[in-house]
This record gives C-alpha cells, sequence and structure tokens, in this order.
C-alpha cells in the first residue's frame, strides 16, 4: 500500500514538477550505483535534492533507495511524520552525537528526551544503537540517500561535511559511497522559502570510494571528492 | 488543413529522411569522430519536426501552447545561466508568470496588448518590484539582464505564434498557419544550411571574437539558398507577392545569423559552450531558438506591414 502510494506520488507529481518546473542535467550519469547496498552522498541545499535522487532510478527500484533523514525535523508532527515515512520511506536518524550517551535533554532547545513523538515509529531508541536500522537497510541491499553536510544550511553554499557518514561507513566497510554534487536546487526552492521558482539543476555524480580504515582519511577522501566535482562544476556565487 | 499546408509537411518529411539517409551513409562510407554527434542532432531534429507538426496540426489554441512551452523552456535556460541575485528569487517568479499572460493575448489576437505588454509593462513593474525587495547592490544589472530575457525568450518567440492570431482570409494559399510554417521552417533551414555551406566551404572567418565556427561562406551560402527557397515556397504559403519573397529570406537569412550570434556572444561573455543540454546534440533549447528570437519580430513586422 505505502509502495503504491510512493510510486503514485513520484509518478503523477514528483517526476512531472522535476521535469518541467526544474529540467535535470546529471554528468556522470553511469557512475550512479544500479544495485544496493550502496550510499549517493549529495550536498543539502533543498528540500528538492531528495526527490530529485529518488527520481534518478526507475520506479521499479524507487522503493530501494531510502534517504536517511534527521528524525528531529521530519518525525516532529503527524502529517510530516506519516509524509517522511509512509510516502518517502525515509530512515530516521537522530541528529544528536553518537559520544553523548547519556540523555541529556537542554531545556534552552526545549529538549523533549529521546523517544518523545514520532519516535515510537523508529525500530530502535536512538541512543541505544542509533544506526541499526540504517545498518539493516544496507544489509538488505537498499540504495541509500544521505546527506553529510547535516542540513541544507545556506543556498547553493557547500557546507563542512560531518562526521557521522564515517560511523556508518566504517561499520559497513566494504559498502560504496558514491559522492554527488548537486547545483541550482537551493535557488528553486532554498531553506525557508515556500515558493518554488523554475531554473535547471544540474548534477555531477563522483567515483565511489569506501572506508579508508579511519576516519580521518575518509573523510578527507570524501570533501576531496565533492572539492573535485564542484570544481568540475564550477559557476559563480549565488548572491 | 490547407492542401497546400499538407504538401509543405510532406516536404518536410522528405526533408528529415533526406539528411537521416545521408548522414547514415557518410557514417558507413566514411565513419569519423563526430557521427555520433550528427545522429544524435539528427534524430532530435525528428523529434522537434514531430512536436512542431503535430501542434500546428491539431489546432491553434495547442500551437499557442506550445509556443508558451518554448518560451518557457528558453527563458528557464537563460536565467539557469546568466548571474542572478538572490534577492530576485521572487522576482524571477513574476517573470516567468509573463509568460501565459503573453500568449494569452496570442490567443484572445489582442494585438494592442501583445505588442506592449513586455516592452512596457513589465519593463515598468519587474524594476518595481525589485525596488519592494530593497536589495540596490547590482541592481541595474539585475533590470537589464531580466528584461533582456524576457525581450528575447517571450516577447521575441511570441511573434511566432502571433501569425497564428492573423486572419486566415489574408492568405488563401495556405492560412495563418502557413506563415507560421514559412518562418519557423525558414528559420530552422537556414541554421543548417549556415553550417553546411561553412563545412563544405567554410576558409575566412566572418566575427571570430564572437563565434569562431562561423565563416564567410557559411554565412552568404545559408543566405543564398534561404532566399531561393523562400522565393519557391512563398507562393504556396505566404501572400507575399513579386519581391516580397525575396526580401523575406533576406530578412531570415541575415536575423537568424544575428540571432545565432547574440546568443554566442552571451555564452563567450558567460564561459560556457551550450547554454544548456535539453535537446541532445544542439545544446540547449536556445541554441536551437537563438535565430528565430530574431526572425520571428522580423518577418511578423514585414508580413503584417505589407499584408493585414
Amino acid at each position: 500500500m505505502s509502495r503504491a502510494l510512493q510510486a503514485l506520488f513520484f509518478l503523477l507529481i514528483v517526476r512531472p514538477f522535476l521535469a518541467l518546473v526544474l529540467g535535470v542535467n546529471l554528468r556522470h550519469a553511469d557512475r550512479l550505483p544500479q544495485t544496493g547496498p550502496a550510499i549517493l552522498a549529495a550536498n543539502h541545499n533543498s528540500h528538492l535534492d531528495t526527490l530529485l535522487l529518488m527520481s534518478l532510478y526507475p520506479m521499479a527500484k524507487l522503493h530501494r533507495v531510502r534517504p536517511v533523514a534527521a528524525a528531529d525535523y521530519f518525525l516532529k508532527n503527524r502529517v510530516i511524520a506519516w509524509f517522511a515515512l509512509t510516502i518517502m520511506h525515509i530512515l530516521p536518524l537522530s541528529r544528536r552525537p553518537r559520544k553523548a550517551s547519556t540523555p541529556q535533554p537542554s531545556p534552552e532547545k526545549g529538549g523533549h528526551p529521546e523517544g518523545h513523538k514520532g519516535a515510537n515509529e523508529m525500530p530502535k531508541p536512538a541512543n541505544e544503537k542509533p544506526l541499526a536500522h540504517i545498518e539493516a537497510a544496507l544489509a538488505a541491499g537498499d540504495i541509500l540517500i544521505l546527506f553529510p553536510e547535516g542540513s541544507r544550511g545556506e543556498p547553493e553554499r557547500r557546507s563542512a561535511l560531518k562526521s557521522g557518514i564515517a560511523h556508518l561507513m566504517a561499520d559497513a566497510p566494504t559498502v560504496p559511497v558514491v559522492p554527488i554534487y548537486l547545483r541550482g536546487l537551493g535557488k528553486a526552492l532554498p531553506k525557508g522559502e515556500w515558493l518554488p521558482v523554475p531554473f535547471f539543476a544540474d548534477g555531477w555524480v563522483g567515483e565511489p570510494l569506501s572506508w579508508q580504515g579511519d576516519r580521518a582519511a575518509t573523510m578527507r577522501l570524501l570533501e576531496a571528492r565533492f572539492a573535485e566535482l564542484e570544481q568540475e562544476g564550477k559557476a559563480p556565487a549565488w548572491e | 488543413m490547407p492542401p497546400n499546408l499538407q504538401a509543405a509537411l510532406y516536404g518536410i518529411l522528405a526533408l528529415l529522411v533526406a539528411g537521416t539517409v545521408i548522414i547514415g551513409l557518410k557514417k558507413w562510407l566514411r565513419p569519423g569522430a563526430g557521427d555520433h554527434e550528427l545522429w544524435l542532432r539528427m534524430r532530435s531534429w525528428w523529434i522537434m519536426a514531430g512536436l512542431f507538426v503535430l501542434a500546428i496540426a491539431v489546432d491553434r489554441a495547442l500551437s499557442i501552447v506550445f509556443f508558451a512551452l518554448v518560451s518557457f523552456l528558453a527563458l528557464k535556460e537563460y536565467f539557469s545561466i546568466i548571474p542572478t541575485r538572490r534577492a530576485d528569487r521572487r522576482v524571477l517568479f513574476w517573470a516567468y508568470a509573463a509568460i501565459p499572460v503573453q500568449y494569452f493575448w496570442v490567443y484572445d489576437a489582442w494585438f494592442g496588448l501583445f505588442i506592449i505588454f513586455i516592452p512596457v509593462y513589465l519593463f515598468l513593474f519587474i524594476p518595481l518590484k525589485m525596488v519592494i525587495v530593497g536589495e540596490t547592490q547590482g541592481f541595474l544589472k539585475a533590470a537589464g539582464t531580466l528584461h533582456w530575457g524576457l525581450m528575447t525568450t517571450v516577447f521575441s518567440l511570441s511573434h511566432a505564434a502571433f501569425l497564428l492570431a492573423l486572419p486566415d482570409a489574408k492568405n488563401p494559399a495556405a492560412g495563418s498557419a502557413g506563415l507560421l510554417l514559412f518562418l519557423v521552417f525558414l528559420t530552422q533551414f537556414n541554421d543548417v544550411m549556415q553550417f553546411v555551406w561553412g563545412k563544405l566551404a567554410g576558409r575566412r572567418k566572418v566575427i571570430p571574437k564572437v563565434s569562431p565556427g562561423k565563416t564567410v561562406a557559411g554565412f552568404v551560402g545559408g543566405i543564398a539558398t534561404t532566399t531561393l527557397v523562400a522565393w519557391l515556397a512563398a507562393p504556396y504559403l505566404t501572400p507575399l507577392t513579386g519581391w516580397q519573397p525575396i526580401a523575406a529570406g533576406l530578412i531570415i537569412g541575415i536575423g537568424g545569423f544575428v540571432g545565432d550570434v547574440t546568443i554566442s556572444a552571451i555564452k563567450r561573455d558567460l564561459g560556457i559552450k551550450d547554454s544548456g543540454s535539453l535537446i541532445p546534440g544542439h545544446g540547449g533549447i536556445l541554441d536551437r531558438v537563438d535565430s528565430l528570437t530574431y526572425t520571428a519580430p522580423l518577418f511578423f513586422h514585414f508580413v503584417y506591414y505589407l499584408h493585414y
């Protein structure tokens, strides 16, 4: 049922919207992994990023492409949580760093303890082994979408990569990580805007990489791949 | 559909078949590095010609929607390649919103508004929206580039569609669709002929600073061929008589060249080779309609002044 809803949503809304309002030009499309397990690591400027990356796959494979998305944002109310889980098939991720293993509700953030609200939909409480359900999806052969910058940030500007992705790569050292540099979607629908404005979007798929033995080396390589792709698609800053 | 129009469509079909056969033979007899590109280009011609013919064969409204869509894609491509300001994101939305309005005037055959809506009202409205946003850094450049895009991709191109709003009775040979077919076919034919003459005999460059691929032979040969075909086809598709088809051929030949190199100059300025990748083998949609942005208004006013 959920798979059918997802298929309908992409067929009737997402794909026509991307084709007409945006238009996507993907370079090195042959580097896109056709089967899982694999991780697509993209820079993040817009909610449209996820829709675009999922639409790169044929409808038959759509349900195997799973965006990893922040639980605090996408499970914050029932409507969004229903959409995120039922239509987008997200794998919710707690954004709190792993080393803070004891839950510390911070009053200034209005912090609610883990397990509040939509968290009952998560396969496991986040503070035990926050990546377990994500690793299970990889083990099942899914293709994951991950935004290592952690949030959308300033439109059309890359921000520093967070090392969260390295934890996952360390646990699944043979899984290929494919860096994808996206441009233009931050203009079409940046953070904080609701009105999409048509722009052509560009994407550059990089060479796959995997766990380099330690976290720093892995992150350096990933960062270097992004820098290369950004150089290839060099454009003036959007100010 | 008027019989002359039908005959012209068969003629285009024959040209497409001939082009495909020639490229196929070249690929077979003298294989070269550019073959795949040529093949893609030919395939795209089939698709573009098919869509265009389908639109004008069905009805006037669909043809107008077709041109509105071409304007939209061209404007989107333009806004995507030029540097825009972050502050103008919503202003661009209003520029896009002008497209359905402009094409509604076409559909309504409301010449008075069609001819001033973008040059006057949008020209005044866009800076107003920008003032409301309040970002003054780069204001003049942004206002200029936004309006240039609207004039080129929407105002100019909509002249092709407005040919369909002209009364059929004044063109007994083939109706208003005959004029549109004459303009669009000759503009595209001129592009191809300039390319072919340039490849066959081109040596001296016309404007190396803007477009190093353009040669004197391509320019002259293209215009001559276009004018000849205009003279042959005009009696069957247009109300043009006497010297007029020759003038129309020259307008389309020279105008098409200027439109082409104008977009080339912009691409050079921005440091890009193609305006996009929408049409395999051709580049972007601006690369394809660049010549039409000049020929459409020039040909329209030529015919309109003489016969309507």
